[in-house]
């Protein structure tokens, strides 16, 4: 389905995650942020980088993996995207929800 | 956020592994999804936050159909430990993280973890021998306390 956002048509699924990560930029992921009422700083951006280099490397992304990435720290990343951290940051981050159980 | 769960409270009562991971692995899932959760850990459950026991959990090789194999045989020296470390080898693939890792996540997550007073007076601990990341001993009562808000769940395992 299409859906506007930032002024452009953008493709996303059901859930809101970007179907297209082509169609991404920082500016579409700060509007999908202010509606997931994250208002994004340089950490954060740290953050969405670091999700999109895994997602381009095809590996899986998870809690553990945050745990480990030597950007940020589990207790900072739910500070930081309140609700369900990963489902958010990776929505904002235009790649697809993570579908680990883990 | 659509679903109705507000809050996970979990009771833990056993220490065999597939119980203990069934309740982190929820515990986990709902921080993940938004969702407070806390651990009451009450009887053999609490090996799982005991500091020199926690990494030495097994699975039940006797008395567990599922297991396929006679029950006779579950019950062999070693066969046990080789069902869990066949186990731990799976789960590693899976990264799911062993025990202590999986605890300080949860941690650090805002999920609670609480040791039950009757059992930890039952067995003759003391404080130092849980983990840091325990919140505190407390009564099932205080734990029931726990439920304070609309769309919160109990969950015995």
């Amino acid at each position: 389905m299409k859906k506007l956002i930032a002024n452009r048509e953008i493709d996303v699924n059901e859930e809101g995650y970007l179907l297209d990560f082509n169609q991404w930029d920082k500016e579409i992921g700060t509007y999908i942020a202010n509606e997931c009422n994250v208002s994004m700083t340089d950490k954060h951006w740290e953050v969405i980088d670091y999700l999109q280099d895994k997602h381009h490397k095809e590996e899986a992304l998870s809690i553990r993996g945050i745990k480990k990435s030597g950007v940020i720290n589990i207790k900072e990343f739910y500070n930081l995207f309140p609700g369900g951290p990963l489902k958010i940051s990776t929505k904002i981050a235009g790649i697809p929800k993570p579908k680990s159980c883990i | 956020m659509s679903t109705k769960v507000k809050k996970m409270l979990f009771i833990l009562s056993k220490a065999t592994i597939e119980n203990v991971y069934a309740a982190f692995v929820m515990a986990n899932g709902a921080r993940m999804e938004g969702i407070e959760s806390e651990i009451f850990f009450t009887f053999f459950g609490l090996e799982a936050i005991q500091k020199k026991k926690l990494e030495n959990l097994h699975v039940a090789t006797v008395g567990n159909p599922a297991m396929h194999i006679p029950t006779m045989l579950g019950g062999l020296p070693g066969v046990e430990a080789l069902a869990t470390k066949m186990m731990k080898k799976e789960m590693e693939k899976l990264d799911m993280p062993p025990v202590g890792e999986f605890l300080e996540i949860l941690s650090d997550s805002g999920c609670k973890l609480w040791g039950c007073k009757l059992a930890v007076d039952m067995f003759h601990l003391e404080r130092e021998d849980f983990i840091d990341e325990l919140d505190g001993i407390i009564t099932i009562g205080d734990f029931y306390s726990r439920a304070d808000q609309e769309g919160t769940h109990l969950l015995f395992i």
